[in-house]
Formats: C-alpha cells, structure tokens, sequence
C-alpha cells in the first residue's frame, strides 16, 4: 500500500501543479485565521491594558466611595429624607485603625483655573496627601512631593505635572513660585515625572494640593475617595469588612459607602474584556468557515477538473480509498499552508499594531491562536471529506471518456 | 487466461435501457494477440473495459487465471488492475504536472514500492522505450510519439500478464504509430497477452486473432493461421 509520505508527496505536487488556485486557497485561509489572531489580539491587548493600569494603581488597593451601589428594599433614607452622609477626612483618618491597612489616602477632586501672570487654563486639582504618592506609584520629576503632615492642615503648596509647568511657566523655573488655583495662591513645590494618561488621569495635566486646602476651595467636606492599602493581597477581604464596620460604626449604623477591592474592579473589567475577546474572536472565525466553505467548492472543481486524471489513477490501480486520502490529504494540507500563512500574517498584524501604539500591549493569545489554527484544519478537512467522496466514486469509464 | 462466460452490460439511459454487450462468450489465453474492431457503439470499449475491470458487467462471469473477479470488492479489483493489468489510452493520461519518470513511477506508489527502487526502475524503463533523455520532462514537453511511450512504460512498469490498449495509435502520426505498434508487439512477444481495440482495420489486421464486434455482440471471432 501507498505509504503517508507519498499521499503527501504526491498530494503537494497537485498543490504546486495547480499554483494560482492553491495561492487563492491559501489567501483566503489565511485571511481567515490572520483575521481571528489579530483581533483576539486587540481584545486581549484591551484587557492587558486596563490590567496594567489598574496594577499601576497598586495590587492591594481598597477603595471607598460614599454611597451605596447596592438596591435595597426599602428607600429609608428617602423617607425620612435624609441624604447619605458625607465621606469625611475623619472617616479617612479612622480607616487606619484597621490592623491590616498600612496607609490611606484621602482623595478629594475637582476642576479650576489655574493663572500665573496673563496665562492661565482649566486643569483637574487633585487633593490629597503624602502618602498619595506610593498608593499611585507616582513619580516625580524635581522637587517634592506632598511633605507628611496633618491631614486636616490646609497648606498652599502645590505640586503640577509637566504640561502644566510649560505651559504656565514658559520660561522659568516653576518651583519656588506662586501659582493661583481659583481664588487662592499655592508655591509649586515639585513636578510630576512624565507619565502619561493613567486611568483617565493625565499626570501631566493635573495638579496637586492638601486635601484640606482641596476641601476649602472646592468648599466640599465631602471627600471623593479614601485610598487604602493591605500589607498583604491575602488580608485585602478582611481589610474591605473591617473598613465597612469601622465607617459604620462612625456613621450611626448607617452603610452609606461603597468598599470595593481593586481585585473585585479588576475582575469585572478582565470578564467583560475577555468576553468581548471571545466575541470579535467568534465573528472572525466565521470567515474562517466561509473559507472552509471555499476550500471545498475549489476541491469540488478540483475534482470535475481533474477527472480525467482520477480515471487513469483507477485504471493503472488506485482504489477508492487510495483516491480519497489523496484528495483529503490535497485539502487538509491547503488549510494547513493557510493556517500558516495566517499565522504570519497575523503576526506582522499584531507587530504594526504594536508599532502605531506602542502602549497597547496587542498579543493573541494562546487559545485564540490554537482555536484558529483548530478551526482552518477543521473546516478545511471537514469541507474535503465530500469532495474526496465524490472523486472516489467517479466511474473511471466517464472519466477517462472525457477528455 | 481470461474468461468471459455470458457477459451482459447494460445502461440505462433516460427510460429506455442500451444493450453495450449481450451475452459475450470469449477465452483468450496467455500471450494471445487480439484486436477488437467495430463500428462505434458496437461495444468493443466497453467489453475492453469489462476485461480491464474498469467496469462491472451486469450479468456473467469473468475469470481471470480461474478466478471470478467480477465479484470482487473495490480494494481487491484495484490490486488486480495494478499487478494484472496495463492500460494504453488513446488520449495517453499522462498526469500533466508530474514529469514523465513520475509518471512512469504512479502505479508502483499506488502499490507501496520504496521511492528509491522507484526511480530506478522508472529511469529504466524509460531508457528501453528510448527517453532516456527525457525523463525530466513534463508530458507537455513531449511529442505525441514520445507521451505514448511514457505510457506504456507506466503500463508495463508493474510487469502485468495483460495489456489493453485502447486505440493506441489514434492520436499518433504514422510513424509513431508504427513505432508504437512495434513496441506492442514485441512486449506480446516476450509473452504478453495483448489485445488492442482499434478502428483502424490496418492495425486490426496486424493481430494474430481478430474479434469483429456490431451490437454488443461477437460476430466475427477469426484466427489466423501461421
């Protein structure tokens, strides 16, 4: 019997006997599985993106926000029109007495108009404290960073981040000068090192001051957010509970906040983005089937095509079953060249991607490159087997009558 | 050798069904040269066919060497044709994208022989039809002359007992058909049992024993006398 090696020998020399139509094949399969690579490429790369900026913000982050997310039953509040109560700077400073928090800080934001002499613009001001600074992982270009202090301290000491330094202070040296924001005068103690967007924030738009002196010129007690940080990732659970008792507590029995960990945000975010990976990775796999569906109307024609080549192989001794591992072997090993291709070209795809935006981490990822690959050789061979079928069932007479 | 007892074969076409063959009695033994001449329609390609196992006849019994392989499953009638049987065509069936030595070399892939002795074999062969130069070539490259020596080639490669050929030198000049012709029978001369269906009633008379076919049926069986 006819060994493996000479079905695919013989089956490769019908590939290259035939070029334009084997090039064809292999295109569209390849577009196929390029197309289903690059775009679990974009959708892992949005997941990446957010992981990464979210762990930018520290791991072991809980975040507090006041007011409930959760829909209860009854509306209390409502009734006795009471309004949740503030978030404050206490409630801030008492989320420390939880054993498992390391350090905290209050967040407190709003927009203003910051001037020095005839320039000025809108920016975002962000007030907070010392330890903002290692919560955020944020860098500074010169100078100092918010110095420890009393949180309830209002100070006119700012810090900016880098556009603002040249678009406000063109030609000098910012630190050690007056800066306004709103109606209040601040010193510009340091800079933000260049770190781009991040969260939404851009670092280099926005400045810095005091919680306190945030709280007096927006005139807003209420903070934010309270940032707070476990030593560890494994008492981040315990942290969230003793921080909702500890502000219930303070807030008369009340649970009027919101205690989330940032492994909880992290997880939504990764489960939609994964599911939407899956999806774009869906509607591209249907190109791959309609390339399926074309491998076969090509080996249909193949086989019309080659009938006269078919009789003869059945004439000097080829049985059926020889004729239809020849034909299947011809399709499993075009879908194999178009996997292959597409892989390339997917690669290059993911490479211009990450060549445009360097910071979108696109990469397919392993699945979604096993899955195409699964899909090209399945559909591909799938759509062979009547062809195949066909072309061992043709009556050798007809055949080779026809010329 | 082959043995055709009541060989029927008919085909149906649209309501009405067409008598190829009707109830076809032949022996032919081994090393016999035959040719099978006839009007078209008569049957002779299909009772060709028939013996070559290319089709499956609708009533009757062909042996072949004593055994009946009308019955035969797929598998087993396709190793009789590759060990038993070479084909000669008219129109040559060469594979146009394989070179005449891979040509040459199909029926001993089909039957598992290393790649190796393939090409030797092949390369051989192709030497004492006179290619020796030509092995490389695609059937494209060749004269008509030239294609039908590859395939014979390809026919005897495997050493079969019997060879059709199907009016072999129909798409031939006169001088590659005569060249053709020769080498025909000097394979029927080494043995071969040989049987050539033919319109040409100069190649036909060439043959030792003469079938005349009309209708599906014999009805001329002579043999001549040395």
């Amino acid at each position: 019997m006819m060994g493996p090696g000479d079905v695919v020998r013989f089956s490769f020399r019908s590939l290259t006997g035939f070029r334009t139509r084997t090039a064809l094949m292999v295109i569209a399969m390849a577009i196929g599985v390029g197309a289903v690579v690059v775009l679990t490429a974009l959708g892992e790369g949005a997941r990446r993106y957010v992981v990464n900026e979210f762990s930018s913000l520290g791991s072991n982050l809980i975040i507090v926000f006041p007011g409930r997310t959760e829909t209860g039953g009854n509306v209390p509040g409502m009734l006795v029109g009471r309004s949740p109560r503030d978030l404050t700077l206490e409630d801030a400073v008492a989320v420390l007495r939880s054993r498992h928090v390391t350090r905290i800080a209050p967040l407190n934001i709003g927009s203003a108009y910051l001037s020095r002499g005839r320039l000025n613009r809108e920016a975002p001001v962000l007030g907070t404290t010392h330890e903002f600074r290692d919560i955020r992982r944020l860098e500074m270009d010169r100078g100092n960073f918010l110095p420890p202090a009393d949180p309830t301290k209002a100070q006119s000491i700012c810090i900016i981040g880098q556009t603002l330094a040249k678009e406000l202070f063109p030609n000098e040296e910012p630190i050690g000068q007056w800066l306004r924001i709103g109606d209040r005068r601040f010193r510009v103690i340091g800079i933000l090192g260049a770190k781009g967007r991040s969260l939404g924030f851009d670092t280099d738009e926005l400045a810095i001051i005091p919680v306190a002196s945030a709280q007096q010129l927006f005139n807003q007690p209420s903070l934010f957010r309270i940032l707070a940080e476990t030593r560890h990732r494994e008492s981040l659970d315990t942290a969230r509970d003793e921080i909702r008792r500890i502000i219930k507590d303070r807030h008369e029995g009340d649970e009027d906040v919101t205690v989330v960990t940032q492994d909880a945000v992290l997880a939504t975010f990764d489960r939609i983005l994964r599911t939407l990976t899956l999806a774009v990775g869906g509607i591209a796999a249907i190109s791959l089937a309609v390339a399926g569906i074309l491998t076969m109307n090509v080996m249909l024609v193949a086989v019309s095509q080659r009938t006269a080549e078919i009789g003869l192989l059945k004439a000097i001794g080829a049985s059926r079953r020889q004729i239809r591992s020849l034909f299947f072997t011809e399709a499993a090993l075009l879908s194999a060249c178009g996997a292959l291709v597409g892989l390339l070209l997917g690669a290059v795809g993911i490479l211009i991607i990450r060549q445009l935006y360097p910071a979108f981490p696109a990469a397919a990822p392993a699945w979604a490159v096993g899955a195409a690959v699964l899909t090209a050789a399945l559909t591909g061979v799938g759509f062979s087997v009547m062809p195949a079928r066909r072309a061992a069932r043709l009556d050798p007479v007809i055949a080779l009558a026809k010329r | 050798m082959i043995s055709l007892a009541g060989i029927d074969r008919s085909f149906q076409v649209g309501d009405q069904t067409v008598d190829a063959l009707a109830d076809v009695n032949l022996d032919i033994g081994a090393g016999e040269y035959l040719s099978i001449m006839g009007p078209s329609g008569s049957g002779k390609s299909t009772l060709l066919n028939i013996v070559g196992l290319l089709d499956r006849p609708t009533g009757g019994v062909y042996k072949l060497d004593n055994r009946d392989v009308t019955r035969l499953t797929d598998e087993e009638q396709a190793r009789v044709r590759r060990e038993k049987i070479g084909f000669v065509f008219q129109a040559f069936h060469l594979v146009p994208r394989l070179t005449a030595l891979e040509n040459v070399s199909v029926p001993m892939m089909l039957s598992g022989i290393a790649i190796s002795e393939r090409r030797q074999r092949a390369a051989k062969s192709l030497e004492d039809y006179g290619l020796g130069d030509r092995m490389d070539h695609r059937p494209s490259q060749l004269s008509g002359g030239q294609r039908q020596r590859v395939a014979m080639a390809r026919a005897t490669i495997m050493h079969p007992p019997v060879l059709l050929a199907d009016e072999p030198t129909g798409n031939l000049d006169r001088a590659s058909g005569r060249e053709v012709v020769g080498l025909l029978e000097r394979l029927n001369a080494s043995g071969v049992t040989l049987i050539v269906v033919t319109h040409d009633p100069e190649l036909g008379r060439r043959a030792r024993r003469q079938l005349h076919m009309v209708d599906g049926r014999i009805n001329a069986d002579n043999v001549l006398q040395k």
